[in-house]
């Protein structure tokens, strides 16, 4: 993170209810360009409200989101991600029946005139398609090759990827972790990396401190729709950032009986 | 592909290498073009001389073909964007009552009670779609209930204007209508009179008609389908469009996240649906001249098993039009082909059943190679 900086998003006192339910009880949250922000908590923290406040899909109750110094109000995903903010979501990623050039163009066919009609620029769907992801270490048989055939993590890289692409400034990562293996979680955490030194700023939602922590600049806990503060790079253990996102005592207790291994 | 052991070894090993055998089976279209040569060479096999192949054989089961044709093709979009719609037959009924009430009833001329119905069809399928987005609800339910409705309608207002269920001398009231000869008339009917004079296709040898050629020309009918087909197939396969088509039947949710409109793009679907079953009305109530209540019975899912043996997915995001239109003739020269080799008509659904019933279970296999689950 570089202070120096304005910050691209400004999210201030977002507090978000669901009917009765408060979901979000005032978040303020600061993201720069080219950090990677790790938004962590337990689950029904409030933290997929928050991003999803974020990227436009739910309308803040009250509070204020600044982007790039501005005031703004979505109105669906489709404006966030016209603004730069892009989000990927865990398992909605790609469509695994489609090819990994169809999904990389989804929304954002290129076209190609002939006449006064436009069609589906194939060939230059394959050509982008191929050599992005030769940029992000991954191997296809062909941009024909179904998504359906990719492994977790290059599905998730594929998305990033895509994001990257088409010019997000903001990159929203919903858990890309969680439901991966050790292998392809080092492959997507490589791929933030690569992502936040273009100046990107990442945010990256998850519930997993080593992973939080081999790649975070900054540390945002969320515990029951509040934040519990944001931690810089080095000031923060392993420990104390897994006793914030618990809420502390209990976990202690627990984790004597575990012998340090949660 | 990797011939260098160097890309091999970046390659994921997980991704097995794919034999251009398995490489073509994934081609939606792969059932379809097999079953069309299967049942060709069966047929030219065992019917070759009970008329099926010469000049009057082929235009029977080329008509019948092209009927299923037209519904498959606004079926097929609509599946692969991941709805059915079951009111379609009901819809040939009713579109077909519409066109005869306004033109004979009310004594409209003909073009205009076309472009009325066509208009109010239409709107009928943008309904039918906005219920499904707006509600959530499975599009099989909700095109259930206006396969009812419209079919009740279809039977109830010749009924009470007319006090029959069959409206005829539409033929009349088309004479000369430059509308209804884009639905009812015939292409090439010059080149058929040549071939007939040339000796090249059979003739008439007595009657009044004695020289003329028994073909006298390609139906609208035929035009429109193969009009559709390459419509629908350049659609799906090379526009922006076509790719919304998918991405709206593969994922629904993950298509949103990415900023396609996946609502506008089934209620468009649904009203092509619409479209094509309206087309399917027109052409024949000028071909008869007259509109009927039970019309179009069963044809929606007709049009269904015609997609699903293109190997179109029924759960959406998956097919092809030259599939589902490969489908279709599949249904038409088997249909017309077993009348024509003398064997039992009823025969035709037994076969119908297991043609579908293989065609799924190979769709479903093709689904778990392509998507790798097991």
């Amino acid at each position: 993170m570089n202070p120096e900086h304005a910050p691209l998003i400004e999210m201030k006192n977002i507090e978000k209810h669901f009917g009765s339910v408060i979901a979000l009880a005032g978040v303020s949250v600061e993201i720069y360009p080219g950090e990677c922000h790790c938004l962590l908590g337990d689950n029904g923290a409030g933290k997929s409200t928050f991003i999803k406040t974020m990227s436009g899909v739910h309308r803040p109750t009250s509070g204020e989101i600044l982007f790039e110094g501005r005031p703004m109000r979505f109105d669906d995903p489709r404006d966030a991600i016209e603004a730069g903010i892009a989000t990927v979501y865990q398992d909605l990623a790609m469509i695994p029946l489609m090819s990994v050039s169809r999904n990389f163009f989804m929304g954002n066919e290129p076209l190609k005139k002939v006449g006064p009609l436009k069609f589906f620029d194939h060939a230059l769907a394959a050509e982008v398609t191929m050599s992005e992801m030769r940029k992000m270490g991954i191997n296809l048989r062909g941009p024909d090759q179904a998504v359906g055939t990719l492994s977790g993590g290059e599905r998730q890289t594929v998305a990033i990827a895509r994001a990257v692409h088409f010019g997000a400034k903001v990159l929203i990562l919903d858990e890309p972790t969680s439901a991966l293996g050790v292998r392809q979680t080092a492959n997507v955490l490589a791929t933030i990396d690569k992502v936040r030194k273009q100046g990107i700023a990442v945010v990256f939602i998850t519930h997993n401190v080593r992973h939080a922590l081999a790649v975070g600049d900054r540390f945002t806990v969320l515990n029951r729709g509040k934040t519990l503060g944001t931690a810089q790079r080095g000031q923060i253990t392993p420990d104390e950032l897994q006793d914030l996102m618990a809420g502390g005592q209990e976990l202690v207790a627990l984790e004597d009986s575990l012998g340090g291994t949660v | 592909m990797s011939e260098t052991p160097t890309v091999a070894v970046t390659d994921d090993e997980r991704v097995k290498e794919m034999s251009a055998f398995r490489k073509a089976l994934i081609r939606p279209e792969l059932g379809g073009i097999c079953g069309t040569i299967i049942v060709f060479t069966l047929f030219l096999l065992f019917a070759h001389d009970s008329g099926m192949f010469n000049s009057q054989g082929i235009m029977n089961w080329s008509v019948v073909s092209a009927q299923f044709m037209i519904i498959a093709v606004g079926a097929c979009l609509l599946m692969i964007a991941g709805e059915f719609d079951l009111s379609v037959g009901s819809m040939i009924g009713f579109a077909g009552m519409m066109i005869a009430i306004f033109s004979v009833t009310l004594g409209w001329p003909v073009w205009m009670a076309i472009l009325v119905t066509f208009a109010l069809c239409i709107a009928i399928g943008a309904l039918n779609g906005y219920i499904v987005v707006r509600t959530g609800l499975p599009s099989f339910i909700v095109t259930l209930a206006l396969l009812f409705i419209l079919r009740g309608f279809t039977i109830y207002l010749p009924q009470t204007i007319e006090r029959k269920t069959i409206i005829g001398g539409v033929a009349d009231a088309a004479q000369g209508d430059w509308l209804a000869a884009l639905f009812g008339g015939k292409v090439l009917t010059g080149l058929f009179s040549w071939l007939g004079e040339a000796g090249l296709i059979e003739t008439f040898e007595r009657g009044t008609r004695a020289g003329q050629p028994v073909v006298d020309g390609i139906p609208m009918l035929i035009v429109w389908a193969l009009g559709l087909v390459v419509f629908g197939h350049v659609l799906l396969t090379r526009t922006r469009f076509g790719n919304w088509i998918y991405a709206s039947g593969g994922d629904a949710q993950a298509a949103r996240y990415v900023g396609v409109p996946v609502n506008r793009v089934k209620i468009l679907m649904f009203m092509f649906t619409a479209f094509c079953a309206t087309v399917f009305a027109t052409c024949q109530v000028m071909e008869f001249g007259s509109a009927g209540a039970d019309r179009g019975l069963l044809k929606e899912f007709e049009a269904i098993i015609a997609v699903v043996i293109g190997g179109a997915l029924l759960t959406g995001g998956y097919g092809s039009v030259i599939g589902a239109a490969l489908g279709a003739l599949i249904f038409g020269v088997v249909q017309q082909g077993l009348f024509f080799a003398g064997v039992e008509s009823s025969l035709f659904r037994v076969f119908l059943g297991i043609i579908l019933l293989f065609a799924v279970v190979l769709n479903t296999y093709i689904r778990r190679m392509i998507t790798g689950e097991r």
